[in-house]
């Protein structure tokens, strides 16, 4: 299918992490007593935005060529059923 | 519950590509192809993530978190041999047939090696069951929307009454779905299991860490728990000397091979993720790769749970209720155990009691709990958005699955043959509408009768039960014929209702448990019941289908090339490297699993 689904999701989590990466470093430090005292947004946001980053550079390179892929192309359109 | 703005940035932020998604995948649907198996053009990666994720509806999410808490650690083997040995077989085994015979649905499979009626039967019985799965879906998810008064706040800045949250929680996860699936049919379905399964990762990981940490990692549990909660077969070869309440007879039969291998390799929900494939190798491979992370998913679903009941039972004031019992919090933690609060009567407002007295558990709310418990606003969000979107791809997996099936199976099959493909494709799309209008009116119906849908499950499982042994023989054995299948199917779903009506979990009331012909076996628990009932339908619809396969007339052998075993040519995968060879990775993923048995034995 045309659209390579890394770049949505690439893209999704970068969003995500920025947002995080973003909320956490302003923050009140009062919200993190649930967590153990640890900004996770801040750091999980970091993880989220570096996965999406690569998500991201996967998806933009000129896909390898796959062996085995096409093998049954061109099957598209085909209406059997009554055979 | 406090969300703040961030939160709802967030879930905002996963609709917007969500119904991206389907924008932007309109353009590739044009033909019925496209529309129900996604022209067959999916990596086999993709497909692999897909598979798994259509399994990981939000209600496996929560219901793993509160077997775990429930059950202990035993809850693995829902995975551990509830699922890795199925999939390992359907992708070495049955691929070859389900995609080699260019079957457009496990149905058509049916039709192609049997016959017309048994289509027919698993046609019809499997579209009425997606209809009711999503329905109980998305009732799911209303009602822990509700219990999570995710929308409250907003409800309230608006002047409309609290209720209203439950309708609309329905109304908007039914439109969005809709709209993607209408866009961009199994395609839109797949990507968004593949996003919704990083979601999942992405909401529940910092949630272990964070509660690993808390309890002091896994050896802070074993330390805090009896045993029983922290190995998965020790005490298995007695039903009284383990959690799960079942021997481990009835464990690997009932569940490992029956129940798992049933819905792994015949379901079409599933089954469908990997005929969209791009080859048959990555066909074969579908299920293997998913092998590999649905392994490891306990530990982000499972141990959740298992936290959960180690914490101290709950400092008071300091737990943000999840449940909204705020008040009454003080007084009933005591009752409940760790963060799970006792089940509290929607009625009189009190803790709901068994037959001895002890408060019942709402176990369903370990994992809402622990949520609130460790993620602050931001990290909520996001795992509040990975309960959605698991919510919302449970939906989308069989609303998919139905308008393939009734277009497919029942439409062009019975209804209306030989029109164009752009008219199937047509109906493709109404069928999603009228599938999604179906589910969101068993939603309704499940608010009110609540026995309707358990009844309804429970003829389900029944119709289940036989189906692998069906499919084994079909696939294996040439001399398997149309009228034995149907026979077979029929009689091992009549046996497993008669079993269930003969017997009876300890301590259950006859009626829906069980026991209403007459109660000749008492099992001690409603697990070693569903797993029995499940073995029993299987040899039932095994031994019925060989004896009536060897009186009737067998098909001609060169009508049977490419659906069965041994008359179907080896697919030789001779090019490709080892580790892209399905047999290869099968054994990893078996070796594997091995090694997590005897780490948590």
């Amino acid at each position: 299918m045309g659209l390579d689904i890394r770049l949505p999701i690439g893209l999704l989590f970068s969003v995500i992490g920025l947002l995080l990466v973003a909320f956490g470093a302003f923050s009140d430090r009062e919200i993190y007593q649930r967590s153990l005292g640890l900004n996770v947004n801040l750091a999980w946001g970091v993880v989220l935005l570096v996965f999406g980053a690569i998500m991201l550079i996967l998806g933009k390179r000129p896909s390898a060529i796959r062996p085995d892929a096409g093998s049954f192309a061109g099957d598209a359109g085909r209406t059997e059923g009554e055979r | 519950m406090g969300l703040t703005s961030i939160d709802w940035i967030i879930m905002a932020v996963y609709s917007v590509f969500v119904l991206g998604i389907g924008v932007a995948l309109k353009r590739y649907m044009k033909t019925s192809t496209d529309f129900f198996l996604a022209g067959r053009s999916i990596p086999a990666w993709v497909c692999g993530l897909a598979f798994i994720s259509a399994n990981l509806g939000a209600q496996e999410v929560i219901g793993m978190g509160a077997s775990g808490a429930k059950y202990g650690i035993a809850t693995s083997h829902f995975y551990w041999i509830g699922a890795i040995p199925a999939m390992v077989f359907v992708g070495i085994f049955m691929m070859p047939f389900y995609y080699g015979s260019r079957a457009r649905s496990v149905p058509e499979y049916l039709r192609l090696r049997f016959d017309e009626k048994t289509r027919g039967l698993n046609a019809i019985s499997f579209a009425t069951m997606t209809v009711f799965s999503s329905g109980i879906s998305v009732y799911a998810m209303a009602k822990l929307m509700q219990t999570l008064h995710i929308f409250d706040a907003p409800l309230r800045s608006m002047g409309l009454p609290l209720s209203a949250g439950f309708h609309i929680s329905i109304i908007i996860s039914a439109i969005v779905v809709l709209v993607y699936i209408l866009l961009g049919g199994l395609v839109s379905a797949i990507y968004n299991e593949v996003l919704q399964f990083f979601l999942i990762v992405a909401g529940f990981l910092p949630l272990v860490l964070l509660g690993l940490k808390d309890v002091g990692g896994w050896s802070g549990i074993k330390q805090q728990l009896p045993t029983a909660y922290t190995h998965s077969w020790r005490g298995m070869s007695n039903p009284h000397t383990n959690l799960l309440g079942v021997e481990w007879f009835g464990l690997v039969m009932g569940l490992g091979f029956v129940s798992s291998f049933g819905y792994w390799c015949t379901d079409f929900l599933v089954v469908q993720r990997a005929m969209a494939a791009e080859s048959m190798s990555a066909a074969r491979r579908t299920p293997l790769i998913a092998a590999f992370p649905k392994m490891v998913f306990p530990f982000l679903v499972v141990l959740p749970g298992l936290i959960a009941v180690s914490l101290p039972a709950q400092r008071p004031g300091l737990l943000p209720s999840a449940h909204g019992i705020g008040a009454m919090q003080g007084e009933t933690a005591a009752a409940g155990r760790g963060l799970i609060p006792p089940k509290i009567n929607e009625t009189t407002g009190l803790p709901m009691l068994d037959t001895n007295g002890k408060p019942l558990l709402d176990y369903d709310l370990a994992v809402p709990d622990m949520l609130v418990h460790y993620l602050p606003t931001g990290l909520l969000g996001l795992g509040i958005t990975a309960l959605l979107a698991s919510f919302m791809s449970g939906m989308a997996g069989n609303v998919t699955a139905f308008n393939t099936v009734w277009t497919y199976d029942i439409y062009q099959a019975y209804i209306h043959k030989g029109a164009t493909d752009q008219h199937y494709l047509w109906v493709g799309r109404m069928a999603t509408v009228f599938g999604i209008a179906l589910s969101v009116a068993a939603a309704y119906a499940a608010t009110r009768f609540n026995n309707i849908m358990d009844f309804l499950q429970l003829v389900f499982a029944f119709v289940n039960a036989p189906l692998f042994a069906t499919f084994l023989l079909g696939m294996f054995w040439k001399r398997t014929t149309g009228h034995a299948a149907f026979g077979g199917l029929l009689s091992g779903t009549v046996a497993a209702a008669v079993h269930h009506g003969l017997t009876l979990p300890v301590g259950a009331v006859t009626g829906i448990k069980g026991g209403w012909l007459a109660t000749v076996h008492t099992y001690p628990s409603e697990m070693a019941q569903n797993f029995w009932t499940a073995i029993w339908a299987w040899s039932v619809c095994m031994v019925v289908t060989i004896v009536v396969s060897l009186v009737t007339q067998p098909r001609k052998e060169e009508e049977l090339v490419g659906l069965v075993y041994s008359l179907t040519m080896r697919t030789s995968e001779g090019n490709l490297p080892w580790y892209q060879r399905p047999e290869a990775l099968g054994v990893a993923v078996l070796v594997l699993a091995l090694i997590l048995n005897i780490i948590f034995w």
